[in-house]
């Protein structure tokens, strides 16, 4: 039983900041209140302030991307081919090192045939450089959801 | 150092996290002065016409950064394959980066496919990328080139937009470059009588417009080959500035001499072998 919990919590924290909803509270922790001690303080004025126009279309790019080409490969084709498709992305989308380590995503770029196009992506903020690490266990603990 | 605020490793690609402090920011100093940094902008003048077997790509070369000129001798004519060159306007870095990108993205393709690259796939890909940024990405592109199915030139805006036509002209200067293209074009010309029509375009824009100025590149494109004329015609206001400042011995007159002996006296001396085997 406790084991179907922590499974479905782990999804679920896959998908959270992915899709993020406006107007609830965006830094839920596991009790709906905001996590201070991880996250620092809230405050009204930074939710209400715009950032950047672009932040929020940029994190969602590739999702949307996803959506906008597995809708029309459904019209043209039939309901089997991005079923297919995401079968393959799931599977793909598995072969990762721990999260604190960085992941090369072979399989997943050589589907999404991002290996034969250079973006902004591939030259600004690499993560194979970054200066700064995550503490390893907490990261785990975050993606398995027990966080 | 491990840091236990982060959950996840980092995105790659555009970093946003110092938009709000920006913001803020501007708002503190704000009231009249801003005191965040200009981007360098070209300022410029650019056009391209068809001609009969070819394309013929202007720009001048001046590159400003308000109101003080950054560089005398910029080059806005990118290259992006062998026979597809591109004039920019707009922020010089983004004009810079997105041809750069363009260019990579083009010889992949080539070298999976084996094919020559041609001007519609290259404002295709322009087209997406500057559509993905809203507009953020200021860059004003003339796309122009020869492939298997002709010569074409193409007007690619900072918020996606494609245009096909037979000769253009952008940039600050390009209503005074359009004039005289609108006055002297004709379909089919032959490629003397384009470049200088190209020339004249781009000298009036340099005339009319302050952000223009300097001299003048030419880039003809055509199914044998490429001949980028850089400077195609040098402005007539040059300053001679040396480079070196050294004066010729015997420039100063020497009034008189006098020689003063430091006595130094001789207190350790070793000697080291120096292994020269």
């Amino acid at each position: 039983m406790s084991h179907q919990i922590e499974n479905s919590r782990g999804l679920r924290s896959q998908l959270k900041d992915s899709v993020p909803v406006a107007g609830l509270c965006p830094q839920a922790g596991p009790y709906g209140v905001q996590d201070t001690l991880r996250r620092g303080f809230s405050s009204v004025k930074n939710e209400l302030l715009p950032s950047h126009p672009l932040e929020l279309s940029e994190k969602n790019f590739q999702l949307n991307q996803d959506k906008l080409n597995f809708t029309t490969l459904r019209n043209i084709q039939g309901l089997h081919a991005p079923l297919k498709l995401q079968m393959e992305y799931r599977a793909a989308r598995q072969i990762q090192r721990l999260p604190f380590l960085p992941s090369s995503n072979l399989a997943l770029d050589t589907l999404r045939g991002t290996d034969e196009t250079i973006g902004f992506e591939d030259i600004l903020n690499d993560p194979a450089q970054c200066e700064l690490m995550g503490e390893p266990h907490i990261m785990t603990e975050y993606k398995l959801g027990l966080l | 150092m491990a840091l236990s605020h982060v959950f996840e490793s980092p995105v790659p690609g555009f970093n946003f996290e110092n938009s709000t402090r920006n913001l803020l920011l501007e708002d503190a100093l704000g009231e009249g002065k801003s005191n965040a940094p200009k981007p360098l902008k070209t300022g410029t003048t650019i056009a391209g016409v068809v001609c009969k077997d070819g394309v013929v790509l202007g720009a001048d070369t001046r590159a400003t950064s308000s109101e003080v000129v950054a560089d005398k001798m910029c080059a806005k004519i990118h290259y992006i394959a062998p026979n597809i060159y591109c004039c920019g306007a707009g922020t010089a870095a983004d004009t810079e980066k997105t041809t750069e990108l363009l260019s990579s993205n083009l010889t992949i393709f080539s070298m999976n496919s084996g094919r020559n690259p041609r001007v519609v796939m290259a404002a295709n890909i322009l087209q997406n990328m500057l559509f993905r940024y809203h507009g953020a990405i200021g860059a004003n592109l003339i796309l122009g080139g020869v492939d298997c199915t002709g010569s074409h030139i193409y007007r690619v805006g900072p918020y996606g937009s494609m245009d096909k036509v037979p000769y253009l002209a952008m940039g600050s200067g390009d209503l005074a470059a359009m004039g005289v293209l609108e006055d002297r074009f004709k379909p089919r010309m032959e490629q003397e009588e384009a470049k200088t029509l190209v020339r004249d375009a781009i000298r009036a824009g340099i005339m009319s417009d302050l952000g223009s100025g300097n001299n003048i590149d030419i880039c003809v494109i055509t199914s044998k080959g490429v001949d980028y004329i850089r400077p195609y015609q040098e402005s007539e206001y040059k300053d001679n500035r040396q480079k070196k400042y050294k004066y010729k011995p015997g420039t100063t007159p020497v009034l008189c001499e006098k020689v003063v002996r430091l006595e130094l006296e001789l207190v350790h001396e070793t000697v080291q072998k120096m292994e020269t085997s």
